[in-house]
């Protein structure tokens, strides 16, 4: 089998048997980036120098015998992550000139680890799309069918994992946009509870929804890298102080008695055919693993795609304020004063789904229309909240799919804004919920991928984790490899 | 429900965006058609409901009010786009 296709674990053997030296296996990546990535585009930066020295550092800190778990293992960051004295645009022209002064504790505890940046990943422009169309680079395809979309806003992560560009990558998500380009792409993702991985470094959406994760091939590989993504942090005021596990700790655990709910408002109206029998199949295959499964209800789902088109831009038309044209950031030519600087820089720095956004956000704050938007949205928020909380007390997990449909063509979307925002219809509800949920390939339809989604209570990431792992004892889904890349 | 061309023009100034009158049409049918999605939200009985603004409703933690940033102004206005004798430059305000 080739370098690409292997697990985290294998790879880690090889590089403590000394069978592949962490510089070997950066050259290997970047060969493949070199030679797929021109038609994918699902990196902005490649970071060969970077990678190479640190490479070869890994390789002295294995020859000393100083290797942990991913030391010499190359990934790939998101370009939303701050890296140190490399560009982090995300995606985004407004940052098309910006080198980070400082690491995103994400990659400073990934840098610690040992492992080997490769590059930064396309991107939806500041995270706010599900094609990874709106990018400033252009769009990533989908290495499945290049004439798909591979899903956003964390597309350059899925296609790069699909195309075995890089072994794993970091994602975020705010609304779907870990689990959906998953499911797009046919890899696996996790996006953990919220506060569980520090946002400091983070560049911010919707900061009340945001949360990084890992994304990878597999859901040991998933478990691995989380294992260095996670912990407390005080340079986030919102980073959980709940004690982290050894996630690859309860992989294997015995699935017998496990209740699984399906929520009743995930397969009904608008759900694809072809989806809903892969669902279907990948339920089955937990019942013969000892799984019992009960229809469950979530009854205010419908509402979350509203509540989450006011909450999301609230807060994005907040936090991207800060981009005016004096301190960082895109700057327009010859301003003639203070305001024509800042409306002219942000006009020319931000692109059109953006800029909808602030505007959206921008409207429900001001004066007057605050209770009627932004605070019902909230009050909503709560109802949904307490629906997952009423079933996950009587289930362990809930089941179904991450999208509606599979990847759409290229060029489709962005037309008609309304209809790509409630293509997220399963994936929002969770992150106003602030729970964990996982995307993992579960078969194909219209010659595509599905992803099944798992979504979890707080903080029960290793469960997650190990239904994930058992699924893929049994299955052989998530080792599919599109022939073009292999 | 619909936003007419001044209420475009208007979010569009709070927002500090500039932008053309040939976009304002096709603003006011997004921003339009994303408010009827929004307006979705009207179906729902919210009476007594306390709104949530954290998703597990953690209180903010707080820090003692010390120094913990040291200055790094060189590294930081290498990003910026205008700076004089460590200062920013923007258009003049004050005449």
């Amino acid at each position: 089998m080739s370098l690409h296709q292997q697990s985290i674990a294998e790879l880690r053997g090889m590089l403590d048997r000394k069978e592949v030296s962490s510089v070997e296996l950066a050259q290997h990546f970047l060969a493949r980036i070199k030679t797929h990535d021109p038609v994918l585009n699902s990196f902005i930066s490649v970071t060969e120098d970077e990678a190479l020295n640190a490479a070869l550092a890994a390789d002295h800190r294995i020859a000393a015998g100083h290797a942990g778990p991913l030391t010499g293992i190359p990934l790939a960051h998101k370009d939303i992550f701050c890296t140190l004295g490399v560009k982090t645009s995300c995606g985004s022209r407004m940052l098309d000139n910006f080198v980070a002064p400082y690491n995103a504790t994400v990659v400073e505890r990934l840098n610690q680890a040992g492992t080997v940046m490769l590059g930064k990943l396309n991107m939806d422009e500041f995270a706010m799309g599900s094609t990874s169309e709106s990018s400033f680079y252009g769009p990533t395809k989908n290495p499945w069918d290049l004439s798909a979309v591979p899903g956003g806003s964390s597309g350059g992560s899925a296609a790069a994992l699909a195309a075995g560009l890089t072994p794993l990558a970091t994602g975020t998500d705010t609304g779907g946009s870990i689990r959906q380009p998953a499911a797009y792409c046919g890899v696996t993702g996790l996006k953990p509870t919220y506060g569980r991985v520090s946002r400091y470094g983070m560049i911010a959406y919707a900061s009340s929804l945001d949360q990084g994760g890992p994304m990878a091939r597999s859901a040991e590989d998933c478990a691995w890298l989380l294992n260095a993504m996670v912990g407390f942090d005080a340079l986030d005021s919102t980073c959980s102080e709940q004690p982290v596990e050894d996630y690859t700790a309860k992989l294997d655990n015995d699935l017998s008695g496990l209740k699984i709910g399906l929520p009743r408002e995930y397969f009904g109206e608008g759900l694809d055919v072809g989806v809903a029998r892969v669902i279907d199949e990948a339920v089955a295959e937990f019942r013969r693993l000892g799984a019992e499964v009960r229809e469950v209800s979530l009854p205010n789902s419908e509402l979350a795609i509203p509540a989450y088109y006011v909450i999301a831009p609230a807060e994005a038309s907040s936090n991207l304020s800060r981009y005016d044209g004096v301190r960082f950031g895109h700057r327009c030519e010859a301003p003639k004063d203070l305001v024509d600087l800042y409306e002219r820089s942000r006009a020319e720095g931000f692109g059109s789904e953006v800029k909808r956004r602030i505007m959206i956000g921008t409207y429900v704050l001001s004066s007057g229309y605050y209770d009627a938007y932004y605070l019902k949205a909230q009050r909503i928020r709560r109802l949904i909240a307490d629906d997952f909380r009423r079933v996950l007390s009587e289930v362990d997990v809930l089941m179904g799919p991450v999208a509606p449909h599979v990847a759409p063509d290229l060029g489709t979307s962005l037309k008609d804004p309304v209809t790509m925002y409630l293509s997220d219809i399963y994936t929002v509800p969770v992150n106003l919920a602030g729970l964990p949920a996982m995307s993992i390939p579960a078969g194909f339809a219209h010659g595509r991928p599905v992803g099944l989604q798992i979504i979890g209570r707080a903080f029960d990431e290793a469960r997650l984790l190990n239904i994930a792992h058992r699924f893929q004892q049994v299955t052989n889904w998530h080792r599919q490899f599109p022939a073009a890349f292999a | 429900m619909m936003i007419a061309p001044s209420e475009v023009k208007k979010i569009a100034r709070l927002a500090r965006l500039a932008i053309d009158e040939a976009e304002v049409a096709r603003y006011a049918q997004d921003l339009s058609s994303i408010l009827d999605l929004v307006e979705r939200m009207n179906q729902a009985d919210t009476q007594g409901v306390e709104p949530m603004a954290h998703p597990l409703d953690m209180a903010q933690r707080l820090r003692p009010d010390v120094v913990t940033e040291i200055n790094q102004r060189e590294l930081f206005q290498l990003n910026a786009p205008a700076v004089e004798d460590g200062l920013f430059l923007v258009p003049k305000v004050i005449e």
